[in-house]
């Protein structure tokens, strides 16, 4: 019998899904989220000092949705070196397709009492046009809040990684899509309530919306896509497109003439991207109970790869707590300083760029490994 | 059934005149590399004009040639990065290369390296070998890789050709310049090439490496054919048979070393008298 192969322990593939401190602090993630903060909100009376309210609930449920997005930005921008400016308009689509839905759950009970919503009702419009056929299935719906952005990307990425538009002039391009699709949207003909967007409403699957156990249950989902999106990211990292997708950033001739296409490779992880993007969305809408046309604005897509630039890009959790650290401070600054967020915004990108290339997590790993150093001293 | 009529009786795509095409490249003529003609500019200034060059199957072949003579942009044409503006560029007898991508060339069975040593810097060595091993390459594919017994093998082979044992698991943008370059030699390796095409390989070796680099080619050579793009007299001195001087976008001189050395012309573009 042949002797094992000594390269066998090089195989990336050996290493452990998660280390023991990953798969503990997931599980620690998981309890808490899932279980202690929908239960101290839900069911722990207001006067109790345990109890969490509405606000603390809306907030950490808002910023996991952020999470996703994070992450799903580091799928193209992180890991595959593709600089996405546009990605707010993959969240926002999906956060209209299940928007439809709710305004559909409005019923009759909006200010027109009619069976259509009442933005349609005010433009005198007297049928659904044909893009709301079926919106009042969830299931339906929810098909379009990953299919929707999700055949955008794909449309918008075949041309343009078949162009083999690169670097700065495809962020550009994306940055022009999530502004021409903000203009679109801001129109009231094109049928999603223009600037308003969709708003007040009332139910989901005949739940009250505002409900605590409706509150609870839709955060707790939220928590779920969130710990799936990140298996997801680990999974892939660890296959061998992982490692292709970093080849594409590292050096895309050099893979190009090692015999891969990397329109395929591209495609693949970007209409991914697009699609995590649209769930997020969906679930940050009945939790901010609002979707209008400002979240396609191309500063938001901005702002989502500052969250990954803070985090960390190219790293697992870095996009995580970017989006945490930075939604954050950004809950605290726009109510002490609203004028000056922007601001810092902007000195927070210039200041991790110069400083901390890699992130938060990046400059945890040189702490960390300078801190070992000096203890063997 | 005698040998002729067993050929033509095998499936296959027929072209022209009852010629049946096989998978991979068709070598009956000889040569397993031919350019024609081949004019390439770039805002007026011709890179290669009417480039005609033929490689036989099995050669070591050395292009050497002033800056500016043509030698990358030649690669450039035969691996699908640069559309020639005329001429014809065949891999064995059937295979267009002017009508392929990058990748679809590489499949075929053409690999490529680069002047400055090109490999992905955030993989570790082993990793490089397997991003560059023969296999599928399609996304789905790649999904579901599992290394075999034999795949690990190849790996281990390279790794142990290209002398980077103990720094298997070491990311390649650690090594230093030769080991770089050995790797990418490896990564070429590991595609299973017919044709491999080397440009300025020994750059930033030691005088040991070289020599090893100059063995390695040699044991190659063969059973693949090699293109070897070089300025170090020595090393193509101690590898060549035949040499091809580029000058100004065409073939000055082609022959063994001592008639190119001593060819008036080639004495006076190239070694600058």
């Amino acid at each position: 019998m042949k002797p094992e192969n000594p390269l066998l322990r090089y195989a990336p593939r050996n290493e452990p899904f998660f280390t023991r401190g990953g798969w503990i602090a997931l599980a620690v993630f998981a309890f808490v989220a899932l279980i202690v903060l929908p239960a101290l909100y839900a069911f722990v009376p207001e006067a109790n000092p345990l109890h969490v309210s509405a606000y603390t609930v809306t907030l950490a449920g808002k910023i996991m949705c952020y999470a996703i997005v994070a992450m799903a930005m580091n799928l193209i921008w992180g890991y595959t070196g593709i600089l996405s400016l546009g990605h707010g308009v993959f969240f926002a689509l999906g956060g209209y397709a299940f928007g439809m839905y709710l305004m559909r759950q409005i019923g009759r009970d909006g200010q027109y009492q009619s069976d259509l919503p009442d933005f349609m009702v005010f433009l005198d419009w007297k049928n659904f046009p044909w893009y709301w056929t079926h919106s009042d299935s969830f299931l339906w719906c929810v098909a379009l809040v990953i299919l929707v952005p999700a055949l955008l990307a794909l449309v918008f990425g075949f041309f343009a990684f078949r162009s083999r538009i690169k670097g700065v002039y495809f962020s550009i391009i994306t940055q022009a899509m999530t502004f021409a699709f903000m203009l679109l949207f801001f129109r009231n003909d094109t049928g999603f309530g223009g600037n308003n967007g969709f708003t007040d409403f009332k139910r989901v699957l005949n739940y009250p919306i505002t409900a605590p156990t409706t509150r609870a249950a839709i955060f707790g989902l939220t928590a779920l896509a969130l710990i799936g999106t990140i298996f997801l990211t680990r999974y892939l990292i660890r296959s061998k497109v992982g490692r292709v997708l970093t080849a594409i950033r590292d050096s895309e001739s050099r893979l190009m003439f090692s015999g891969y296409n990397p329109l395929g490779y591209k495609l693949f992880v970007w209409t991914l991207s697009a699609a995590l993007c649209g769930i997020a969305g969906a679930l940050y809408v009945p939790q901010v109970g609002i979707i209008n046309p400002s979240e396609m604005s191309p500063a938001n897509s901005i702002e989502i790869a500052v969250w990954v630039a803070v985090g960390g890009r190219g790293t697992l959790i870095g996009p995580l707590l970017g989006a945490g650290v930075v939604n954050g401070a950004k809950s605290y600054f726009t109510q002490a300083f609203p004028e000056y967020w922007l601001f810092f915004l902007g000195l927070l990108f210039i200041l991790v760029t110069l400083f901390l290339p890699k992130g938060i997590v990046g400059a945890g790993i040189v702490g960390a490994r300078s801190l070992a150093k000096w203890r063997r001293r | 059934m005698s040998a002729t009529q067993e050929r033509f009786s095998v499936s296959g795509e027929v072209s022209g005149l009852g010629h049946v095409m096989g998978e991979g490249v068709d070598l009956s003529h000889g040569p397993i590399l031919y350019l024609d003609d081949i004019t390439v500019s770039f805002d007026g200034f011709r890179a290669l004009n009417k480039l005609t060059l033929t490689v036989e199957a099995g050669e070591l072949r050395c292009v050497i040639g002033p800056n500016g003579a043509g030698k990358t942009t030649m690669m450039d044409v035969i691996t699908g990065k640069t559309r020639p503006d005329q001429g014809t560029a065949f891999f064995g007898q059937t295979i267009d290369l002017t009508r392929l991508t990058e990748p679809q060339i590489a499949h075929q069975g053409i690999g490529r390296k680069f002047q400055k040593p090109t490999v992905f810097e955030n993989h570790s060595v082993f990793e490089n070998l397997e991003l560059a091993m023969k296999t599928d390459k399609s996304v789905w594919a790649s999904m579901r890789a599992k290394l075999s017994t034999e795949q690990l093998d190849r790996i281990a082979d390279t790794v142990a050709l290209i002398n980077l044992h103990g720094d298997a698991d070491r990311q390649a943008g650690l090594l230093s310049h030769g080991q770089k370059q050995w790797l990418e030699i490896g990564m070429l390796l590991m595609q299973e090439p017919r044709l491999l095409l080397l440009d300025e390989p020994v750059a930033g070796m030691t005088d040991e490496e070289t020599e090893r680099t100059a063995e390695l080619f040699k044991s190659l050579a063969g059973e693949r054919s090699v293109v070897v793009v070089e300025h170090d007299m020595a090393f193509i001195d101690s590898i060549a048979n035949v040499v091809t001087v580029l000058h100004e976008g065409s073939v000055l001189a082609e022959g063994t070393m001592d008639v190119v050395q001593n060819d008036e012309r080639v004495i006076e573009v190239y070694l600058g008298r």
